[in-house]
């Protein structure tokens, strides 16, 4: 009994040092990790954002996964099972990075021709593919070849393949990716109603936004080693938060600020506007040396920092670490 | 099975709609020219160059089919990156290998049945009507699609371990050294020195044995095709694709898709 609640409660994804080394150079004696030691687990029914830089090793993780590529070492379950089982596959849709069908079927016979791979009858098939169609809001276009369709209706196409079967756990490679505004918006939709539908989901992305909008849990990836997994909130919270003061000032004040106001040699113009960044711990002394200089106060913000600035928090951090080993070594 | 089928199908369906099938009207203008001129300037030997013609162009035209088609077939899928998706469905990667042999095959009886009709109807036209004697035409055709089924499967073979232009070599290298085996088999040691000529003996029986495959002269004079070369030719060719399909099957299952 005890078993099966545990068989029950098994993680979505669960993975356990999973390395990827590729050989390169002469005789392939010389190798270049993409992936290192990813110890990970993803609950079931949870949203989990697989963050990083390009080529921090993302799509490495999702393909190992996949068992598109085989790991160098370390192993991982999906939904109980070894990735090597292809029955695996019956319970998981994926959809690749910039996805590609064969140009020569439209929509409709895509989605039927994988669906094939499934035991569902000709009614039922049909039914799913119109019902797909409709979902990702390609029932008028599914009957054009898909190589006259534009890079978002193939990321479209993409989703719609990758949904078809009703897996529980659907995996997504940069599904925003190539997508208008419009587009973004009818993906975030989607994976928010799997999620209310109690699928999990794990999706890559560098677009910060997206990934605290949709994710219960987030992981960081750079130069292949997983640097953090948490709430969104708290990933961001990890880098120094950063003030921002929106302020004008008046025409006559304008002409000694340049002595009166030295904070003025730091904020940047935009017509009447002024706009200034500054640590938090500095806020109220910016703010009292404003007040004394006559300015407007318009508006006070907090800075998120960017995943960029994120990123680079953590690749510094990360080299830093390497130097001190190094130091130490010596 | 229902896996093999459905990309098997997929497979059959992008020839068509790639319009492969184009080649059909090429030999359609060929047998018609020849059978007009041969009309013409051949007396009494219409039939046998109308055969030896059509044969050799069904033969060598499907041939080009199943090296270059075939080396695509799965070097193709990785470079658009269209095997991602439908590997992520629960297919296994010998199934998707399977399916993608049994459709090119598929595509190649299609094609050569048509073009054997093409034959028949120009053999039809110069003498007027059909002999029992030439079902051996028949046979002749169900040979070369034999033959061609053991191209297709080594270029599977290569396109899973190198590039696509060194499987085009390699599979064009192996379809003519396999026409030469029985030379390679009876090369003289005094000649060749003793060495070569064992390597060449061990190597004949190595490469596939194409030349059993080629009755093109004997059906063009009418001599019949022994039955027991025809379950020896299709045991042969089976047996064969078998072997070459798992060794390619083995080698994919274990390369990365990057």
């Amino acid at each position: 009994m005890l078993v099966n609640n545990d068989t029950m409660r098994a993680p979505a994804i669960e993975t356990e040092n999973l390395t990827k080394e590729y050989p390169y150079g002469f005789l392939h004696l010389k190798k270049k990790t993409s992936l290192e030691g990813l110890t990970l687990q993803v609950e079931t029914g949870e949203v989990f954002g697989l963050l990083g830089p390009n080529g921090a090793g993302k799509s490495t993780t999702i393909k190992l996964l996949m068992n598109l590529i085989f790991p160098t070492s370390g192993h991982a379950r999906l939904l109980g099972k070894p990735t090597d089982d292809v029955e695996m596959h019956r319970g998981i849709g994926y959809l690749p990075e910039q996805p590609y069908f064969y140009d020569y079927l439209t929509a409709a016979e895509v989605l039927d021709y994988f669906a094939k791979f499934f035991d569902f009858t000709t009614a039922d098939r049909k039914e799913r593919v119109q019902r797909m169609l409709k979902k990702v809001g390609l029932e008028t276009a599914g009957k054009i070849q898909l190589r006259k369709y534009s890079k978002g209706m193939l990321q479209r196409v993409g989703l719609a393949q990758a949904i078809l079967h009703d897996p529980q756990l659907v995996i997504l490679d940069e599904p925003m990716s190539g997508l208008d505004p419009v587009g973004r918006r009818e993906v975030r939709d989607i994976i928010l109603e799997l999620k209310h539908a109690g699928k999990t989901i794990l999706f890559s992305t560098h677009i910060l936004p997206d990934a605290e909008m949709l994710c219960d849990r987030v992981g960081v990836i750079v130069g292949g080693k997983l640097q953090g997994v948490g709430a969104p909130s708290e990933i961001v919270g990890i880098a120094a938060h950063k003030m921002e003061i929106l302020f004008s000032l008046a025409s006559a004040v304008v002409e000694g600020a340049a002595t009166n106001l030295p904070l003025l040699a730091k904020a940047t113009r935009t017509g009447e506007r002024y706009r200034l960044e500054v640590a938090e711990d500095d806020l109220y002394a910016a703010l009292g040396q404003l007040r004394d200089a006559g300015a407007k106060i318009l508006s006070v913000a907090q800075v998120k920092p960017s995943l960029e600035e994120y990123f680079m928090h953590l690749v510094a951090a990360d080299r830093a670490q390497a130097a001190a080993v190094e130091v130490s070594g010596k | 099975m229902k896996n093999i089928a459905a990309v098997a199908l997929n497979t059959f369906r992008e020839a068509v709609r790639d319009r492969v099938m184009y080649n059909l009207v090429f030999f359609a203008l060929l047998m018609m020219g020849a059978a007009i001129l041969v009309g013409q300037i051949s007396i009494g030997i219409e039939e046998i160059v109308i055969v030896s013609l059509g044969l050799s162009a069904i033969s060598f035209i499907g041939l080009l089919m199943a090296v270059f088609i075939g080396v695509g077939l799965v070097s193709k899928e990785m470079d658009k990156r269209t095997i991602y998706a439908l590997l992520a469905k629960p297919v296994r990667r010998w199934e998707f290998l399977v399916g993608k042999f049994a459709g090119l095959v598929f595509t190649l009886a299609v094609n050569t049945t048509a073009m054997a009709a093409g034959l028949f109807l120009a053999l039809f036209y110069v003498r007027h009507s059909l002999q029992p004697s030439d079902l051996g035409l028949l046979v002749a055709v169900y040979f070369i699609l034999l033959k061609l089924a053991i191209v297709v499967a080594l270029a599977l073979l290569f396109s899973c371990s190198t590039t696509s232009l060194l499987s085009i070599l390699y599979s064009a290298g192996l379809y003519i050294a396999g026409s030469f085996v029985q030379q390679m088999r009876t090369l003289r040691s005094d000649l060749a020195g003793p060495t070569t000529a064992a390597i060449m003996r061990w190597l004949s029986y190595l490469l596939p044995n194409f030349e059993n495959f080629s009755v093109t002269g004997s059906v063009a004079h009418g001599v019949a095709i022994p039955r027991a070369l025809i379950l020896q030719n299709t045991l042969y060719a089976a047996l064969y694709c078998a072997v070459v399909l798992t060794g390619a099957a083995i080698i994919f299952s274990r390369r990365n898709l990057k």
